[in-house]
């Protein structure tokens, strides 16, 4: 029997763990000495009041939802993909290699090229740790988590010493030509007297997400795949029984999130800096974690769950801008939402359900 | 001023922008920090300096991510501050793009030429002033070896470290001068592990004065070289309070200045490239009451008589990005 209706353990788990957090946040922003409500509104105002706003929250939202895209498809299957952080390195580096070294005549074929390029990177660099947990039962948290920093030293390593623009003290490649620029929200929704997302980083790879919140449905619920995919996380021995290869399953499974991973590249190296920078994922590929937790791996989840931590970077930005909350503060109220919506998740269920079977008791009698 | 009022006055400016500027001038610092105890410091202690004479305000940022340079940058530029200060290179290629969008408005960068009709371009000879240091290092050793621990290995710091070499070997041309890297990205900015094993390395073979000239990472090494009884050099800023008697000089880079003096001229800063040297006072030696035992009459008259030698064009200390190389190992 289910212990709580759908409802609940989708909407009331999430936004009882945020309200938590709020409570905890705002007593935070109070005892420094500031004012929480004018905070709180300077947050809104900030990143969903005004078109640029926007264009920030949904720049970091794209991220967000790749990456926890990423996490969700392999937790279907019971894999805990801790290297997001990592893929998306890689696929940074795809994508850079593809947008440098290949001319494009026109940036429709550059970002599908671009595509291809952050996917089979990103993919590349999750095959090592799904094929030692398939294998040779490495256990591929601890793979993934080291496999992040063997990337950072990669794409060091290549950034200072090949990749590097000639004659400058940044690590970071030379700007990307022309034609493989992407058009911003700024270029597809202006018009000749509203400017609109004006200096926004926020781009057409944000459709690019929402494809992919399509075919990670599609993959997960509508194939034969992706209940290959479910059947092996919800009990390996059964689907061993009815035939299905772990080793397959594992390795098909943690290749699409590292694809996922890798194709957040597009966004961040392609769109906004138009060229690789060193840190080209800044977190992204850990948010993706609580993205995917607070989204309970399902894809509308997924992009809800980006879309409030895309709110949360870019208020926490309006808050770096405009008042005194020093930026170590901002990342304790980013921090405690994250902590309530994925560490803590049970400490608000449990007594919730408990809430609702004595309910139904009562209901029943 | 309360937050609701800082935000009031946000939103009005915001209203606003392209009409009546606020004119409050901002100051944006980089990924390393406003308390660096060293250059982001720096520029912080200028504008402070400015508030407290002027007793105006400005604003501040300290960035959390790369995306935010720009955001940052527009976001003040149409909030009417102006000028609008960035400390470090990196700033240089959003800026670029930046500063041709809001043309009323003034950007001051430091540590990087940005072509543009409204940017004031800082840059330091930071070359005269290590040749300055390195000559009293090479003066205040006993062993004949001396050390520079460099942070992220850029051709800026290698300036710093050719100029102190030439100043080292003016001195004494049989000197050894160790020199090390922290590392090759910008972490090696704020890693004071690593530069106090840099340090030890050095003093096992043989340093007895170590110049650092790696942001926040100086701070590891000025501490190991005080607790194995060496002397250190610091950089940026007058770091020679830290350790009192154990930090033989500084030598500053008058960020402070920079930042004041964009503060104070406002909206009539004067663009184009400022070069700070020794000649304008951009860069100096530090001597204070924490280094007076260290620094005798023969080892000041010394450098004071190179500096004058540089303000007049007399001595000329090699840059080394000027050809990327050095003439001096």
């Amino acid at each position: 029997m289910e212990k709580m209706p759908k409802w609940a353990d989708a909407v009331l788990v999430p936004l009882l763990s945020l309200l938590m957090a709020a409570i905890l946040s705002a007593i935070v922003i109070f005892a420094i000495g500031e004012d929480p409500v004018a905070a709180f509104k300077l947050m809104v105002d900030g990143a969903l009041m005004r078109s640029a706003g926007w264009g920030y929250t949904l720049y970091y939202a794209t991220n967000f939802i790749f990456t926890g895209l990423a996490v969700s498809v392999a937790f279907h299957a019971r894999l805990f993909n801790i290297g997001g952080e990592g893929q998306a390195m890689l696929g940074g580096l795809g994508v850079a290699l593809v947008c440098l070294y290949i001319p494009w005549p026109h940036w429709t074929l550059a970002i599908i090229g671009a595509s291809i390029g952050g996917a089979i990177f990103g993919a590349a660099w999750a095959f090592a740790p799904a094929y030692l947990q398939a294998k040779r039962g490495s256990h591929v948290v601890i793979t993934t988590i080291m496999f992040n920093y063997i990337a950072y030293s990669v794409l060091n390593y290549l950034l200072v010493n090949v990749l590097i623009a000639k004659g400058s003290m940044d690590p970071a490649t030379p700007k990307f030509p022309e034609a493989t620029h992407l058009p911003t929200f700024r270029d597809m929704f202006s018009t000749a007297d509203t400017i609109l997302f004006r200096g926004s980083p926020a781009n057409v790879s944000f459709f690019l997400a929402l494809f992919a919140c399509v075919f990670v449905w599609l993959l997960i619920w509508r194939t034969r795949l992706g209940y290959e995919i479910r059947a092996f996380g919800h009990s390996d021995t059964a689907a061993n029984y009815a035939g299905i290869s772990a080793v397959r399953i594992t390795i098909v499974t943690m290749l699409i999130s590292g694809a996922l991973a890798g194709l957040m590249a597009v966004n961040t190296t392609q769109g906004e800096a138009e060229r690789l920078i060193l840190n080209p994922t800044e977190g992204a590929g850990f948010i993706g974690i609580a993205v995917a937790l607070m989204g309970r791996n399902h894809p509308v989840g997924v992009f809800i769950a980006a879309l409030l931590f895309g709110f949360l970077y870019q208020g926490g930005a309006e808050l770096a801008l405009w008042t005194n909350i020093p930026r170590e503060l901002i990342v304790v109220i980013q921090a405690l939402v994250i902590l309530f919506t994925g560490a803590l998740d049970n400490m608000v269920r449990m007594p919730l359900e408990r809430l609702f079977l004595a309910f139904r008791r009562k209901e029943a009698r | 001023m309360t937050l609701m009022q800082k935000f009031l006055g946000a939103a009005a400016a915001v209203a606003l922008s392209g009409g009546a500027a606020l004119a409050e001038p901002a100051l944006i610092f980089d990924l390393g920090g406003k308390f660096d105890k060293s250059f982001n410091e720096a520029a912080f202690g200028g504008a402070q300096r400015w508030a407290e004479e002027s007793g105006g305000a400005f604003r501040e940022i300290e960035l959390q991510s790369e995306a935010q340079r720009e955001q940052a940058l527009r976001r003040f530029a149409e909030a009417g501050s102006n000028p609008i200060v960035m400390t470090g290179f990196a700033f240089g290629n959003v800026l670029s793009e930046v500063a041709p969008d809001y043309p009323d408005t003034k950007f001051a960068i430091i540590d990087m030429v940005v072509d543009a009709p409204n940017v004031r371009s800082v840059v330091f000879n930071e070359h005269e002033g290590s040749y300055l240091v390195g000559m009293m290092a090479a003066m205040a050793s006993k062993s004949g070896t001396v050390g520079f621990i460099g942070g992220m290995d850029i051709p800026l710091i290698r300036k710093f470290a050719c100029g102190y070499v030439q100043g080292v070997k003016a001195v004494n041309p049989d000197a050894t001068v160790i020199q090390n890297m922290t590392g090759t990205t910008p972490a090696a900015w704020n890693d004071p592990v690593k530069g106090s094993e840099l340090t030890k390395a050095q003093i096992g073979q043989g340093a007895d004065v170590v110049y650092a000239a790696a942001g926040g990472t100086g701070v590891g090494v000025l501490q190991t070289t005080a607790d194995e009884g060496i002397l250190s050099i610091g950089v940026d800023s007058n770091q020679n309070y830290l350790h009192p008697g154990k930090v033989l000089t500084s030598m500053m880079k008058r960020v402070d200045n920079a930042v004041y003096e964009a503060m104070k001229s406002g909206t009539d800063l004067e663009t184009g490239i400022n070069v700070m040297g020794i000649a304008n006072g951009g860069i100096d030696y530090a001597l204070d009451e924490h280094n007076a035992a260290l620094v005798d009459e023969a080892m000041k008259a010394a450098v004071d008589a190179a500096k004058a030698k540089i303000a007049s064009g007399e001595l000329q200390v090699h840059d080394y990005m000027s050809d990327n190389s050095c003439p001096a190992e």
